[in-house]
């Protein structure tokens, strides 16, 4: 099979955006929401594909800004719901239920808790970089579980989904419209970046960091700028994914999460533009269709990603498209 | 005699016991190549690593254009105008041949912090980059992946690289390593005339190479410059002779 990508991309959209409309014509909410978690969990391992396939740097703790955007719109919200004050020192106000401004939150804290990380874990690189990262998503992990003010080990509850102006975010198809959108823009500027200077310095630096310094410019800064865009967008999808669940809890910092972003992306095509996307789509689906079977439905799982680093390393884009990805 | 370009005053580098470089001052001045000659071991490769940046020596300075540059980092040193070539190509071997020089050009512009627009569709970039790749001869290639060039057109697309970052000196790495005759002839007529653009200092053990190409010679013996001077003070220096040419003169 040869197939354009650009093609796949295409029917790929077209089939995220019918199969709800769909749903909501047959009257099967459910699948309209189990559609959004795809749409979600995609959006988050798009921002991991930033650093893992352009920049090609394994980071094991995505999941740290996952949670953040989760938590930042879990205690925003909770504050809302519960008229209490949220005081940050030098400024007490009462939550938010505001989905623009929960989720402008969400990505300013994970950027800088992603600038933080990211400073101290780009000194390294292969496996310790992705020990450091790990370490890192754990640290979260066990904070928001010893963090009883919002809810500690049972996280917390938010009854009523966040406000979008204009939409009734209650309705499924709408609360899908808005993370539908999200990711065509986000997937967007990343085929962008991708193609950019930036992207091609990014790129470079994961092929020969020496070369791109001696053309005068920082790996170092190339990377870090990529880790806090990535863990921005991450933090964006923590967000929705907390917004759709009406609920955070610790497992969104969770080291399996983590380690699931990346095995999206891998099953979908490392450094290509949907290889999230399908990855993500499988993922749901499998999650969905064998997890109503058997507990054990991530052995299924297992043995794809296994056939897919075994024997077509571009992942399923790869093999659609007939070219092995450029890198691994 | 001009002002040097590139200068070394009293480098000193050393691995535990091990003196790689030890006190050595070298010059390059406006339109000449020097060669730094030196048998396997003698340290050139630890000086070119100090000189672009790579390495910091224990002592010693280093003046690009008559400016201290001993405190940059290899990155900075190259935006100050050293354009650096490696002797294992260390090129993007997944990208194009275009991609790689584009990457060199967009160093000399200070464009990595472009986000939008696409860096093969930015003019500028290109066009620079393509001047490079017409020089060296590499025009017809650009679409090939760098994978896929032979190892002779590796060469010629590091020098290529080097040339989109108009540096004030170049820095070579063992060009003609691993280059057939052919390939070390055509590279050395090219790096002849490049000399005029920006002075060369050529790290090489091509002697046909070298004593074709140099205005001045410095031999390096176990992190020594034992002798500098033209080609011909070179051949006729019997110290030279006795400790490193003695085999083959």
């Amino acid at each position: 099979m040869r197939l354009d990508e650009r093609y796949i991309n295409a029917v790929m959209i077209a089939g995220l955006l019918a199969l709800p409309l769909y749903a909501l014509a047959v009257d099967e909410p459910f699948t309209i929401t189990l559609v959004t978690r795809a749409v979600i969990l995609a959006l988050a391992a798009v921002g991991l594909n930033i650093i893992l396939g352009i920049g090609g740097m394994v980071s094991f703790g995505h999941a740290a800004f996952f949670g953040l955007g989760g938590y930042a719109m879990g205690i925003l919200a909770y504050h809302a719901q519960t008229y209490t004050a949220l005081d940050l020192g030098f400024i007490s106000f009462e939550g938010t239920k505001s989905m623009p401004l929960i989720w402008l939150v969400a990505m300013v804290v994970s950027a800088i808790a992603a600038l933080f990380i990211g400073v101290l874990s780009l000194r390294t690189s292969g496996v310790y970089f992705i020990m450091i990262t790990l370490a890192f998503g754990q640290m979260f992990y066990y904070f928001a579980i010893s963090w009883a003010q919002y809810g500690g080990e049972d996280g917390l509850s938010i009854y009523i989904r966040n406000d979008f102006p204009g939409l009734n975010t209650l309705e499924p198809i709408q609360f899908f419209g808005i993370c539908f959108v999200i990711l065509c823009a986000v997937l967007l500027l990343k085929a962008r970046l991708q193609a950019s200077p930036f992207g091609l310095a990014l790129n470079a630096a994961r092929q020969s960091a020496a070369r791109v310094q001696t053309v005068g410019m920082s790996p170092m800064r190339l990377r870090l700028l990529a880790f806090v865009l990535s863990g921005a967008i991450t933090g964006l999808a923590g967000a929705l994914y907390a917004d759709l669940n009406r609920f955070v809890s610790p497992a969104m910092f969770s080291w399996q999460l983590s380690g699931e972003l990346i095995v999206l992306i891998i099953i979908g095509g490392v450094g290509r533009l949907m290889g999230p996307v399908i990855g993500a789509c499988i993922f749901v689906a499998l999650e969905h269709f064998l997890g109503g079977l058997t507990e054990f439905w991530h052995i299924y799982l297992g043995l794809i990603l296994l056939g897919i680093v075994l024997f077509g390393r571009g992942g399923l884009l790869g093999y659609l498209t007939g070219k092995e990805g450029a890198h691994v | 005699m001009s002002e040097p370009v590139l200068a070394t005053q009293n480098l000193v580098k050393s691995f535990g016991a091990l003196k790689a470089t030890d006190d050595v001052s070298i010059d390059l001045r406006l339109g000449e190549i020097h060669a730094v000659i030196g048998p396997n071991g003698a340290g050139k490769s630890t000086l070119i690593s100090q000189i672009s940046g790579g390495l910091r020596p224990d002592a010693g300075r280093v003046f690009l254009d008559g400016r201290d540059v001993s405190h940059l980092g290899t990155e900075a040193r190259a935006r100050a105008g050293l354009g650096r070539t490696f002797q294992i190509s260390a090129l993007c071997m997944e990208d194009s041949v275009l991609e790689n020089a584009v990457l060199g050009a967009m160093g000399a512009e200070g464009a990595a912090w472009r986000f939008w627009r696409a860096a093969l569709k930015t003019g500028a970039l290109v066009e620079r980059a393509e001047e490079a790749l017409e020089r060296v001869g590499l025009a017809d290639e650009r679409e090939t992946r760098c994978a896929n060039l032979s190892h002779g057109q590796r060469r010629q697309l590091e020098v290529a690289v080097a040339l989109t970052l108009a540096p004030k000196a170049f820095v070579m790495d063992e060009p003609m390593a691993g280059l057939g005759a052919g390939g070390s002839k055509r590279l050395t007529g090219f790096l002849d005339g490049l000399r005029e653009q920006a002075p060369i200092l050529l790290v090489e053990h091509d002697m046909d190479a070298v004593f074709a190409l140099a205005d001045r010679i410095s031999v390096l013996v176990y992190g020594k410059v034992i002798a500098t001077g033209t080609t011909d003070e070179i051949r006729a220096s019997r110290e030279v002779r006795e400790a490193y040419l003695g085999e083959d003169a």
